[in-house]
């Protein structure tokens, strides 16, 4: 089974590509099975981390790569094991976000206390606080990765019914 | 709406209250924009200012720096900030971010006004 990712696009660390970036993300976790809400989060979170990106590490130079992959996680509702009979019971994403600007400490990379009402700094926190893990690494050579995954219960009436089996599909004409 | 940027933002003064309306996405290119329009305003110093979020269909950290930044802003000069009309999903961001109970909120322009 291919272990690599289902996506992974290249793109510029240019902030006009941002929405894009957000709208792949949700419309991938809505096929998944994961509810509006979550959907709005898994792209917040990742809207968030791109910006950061931009921002911090590329000192907002437009034209610098970063690279976005996506996962389904095993018993998902692209079919994959754990699903059980009646299709997945779990929605599950595993997003990775990869760049070669500066390296940092991981351990250094925190949310600022919420209580200083002030502005700037949220987005880490935001990050952890919608996303089930969330993993900053250095990538060998240059550059960080950070890895975020979120699962989200689908209730059993609406297990199945994101993606079709194959032998379900229509006949064409 | 060019360069990649998709808000707009409208401003209207009635008596001492000024109602600030973006349209449209205020994230990371955006919060220029609206920092803009709300520096704006803030310098004029009215006694009370509405930010009508009801035409915002997101907002990302930028968008919240820009309003926290125009509260600190208000609070020095007395000025009454309020938000309102705001969608669920981007009531979440305050929520997540415990801005929440920071600012204060009407689900209407009416009550804001009132």
């Amino acid at each position: 089974m291919n272990s690599g990712p289902h996506i992974r696009i290249e793109m510029l660390s240019n902030p006009m590509y941002l929405s894009g970036a957000r709208e792949l993300v949700s419309a991938v976790a809505r096929r998944l099975g994961f509810n509006d809400a979550n959907c709005s989060q898994i792209a917040l979170a990742v809207d968030e981390a791109l910006c950061n990106v931009i921002r911090h590490g590329y000192d907002r130079k437009a034209d610098r790569p970063i690279w976005l992959s996506l996962w389904p996680l095993e018993g998902s509702a692209d079919g994959t094991p754990n699903g059980g009979p009646h299709g997945p019971t779990t929605a599950a994403i595993k997003i990775v976000i990869e760049d070669e600007a500066k390296q940092v400490e991981p351990t250094c990379i925190k949310g600022r206390d919420l209580e200083d009402v002030k502005p700037g700094g949220l987005g880490v926190h935001i990050i952890k606080e919608v996303m089930d893990e969330v993993r900053y690494e250095k990538r060998e050579g240059a550059g960080m990765r950070l890895t975020l995954v979120k699962r989200q219960a689908i209730p059993a009436k609406e297990c199945g019914t994101n993606l079709q089996p194959a032998e379900a599909k229509a006949p064409t004409a | 709406m060019a360069g990649g940027q998709s808000l707009e933002v409208q401003v209207e003064h009635r008596g001492d209250t000024a109602i600030v309306a973006p349209q449209g996405e205020i994230a990371y290119t955006e919060a220029t924009v609206f920092r803009n329009a709300m520096k704006k305003v803030t310098d004029v110093k009215p006694t009370r200012i509405v930010v009508d979020l009801g035409r915002v269909d997101y907002m990302n950290t930028p968008g919240l720096a820009v309003l926290v930044e125009a509260l600190q802003s208000a609070r020095k000069s007395k000025t009454r900030l309020v938000l309102c009309n705001i969608n669920p999903k981007v009531k979440a961001i305050f929520q997540i971010a415990r801005l929440n109970t920071v600012f204060e909120m009407t689900d209407t322009l009416e009550l804001a006004l009132t």
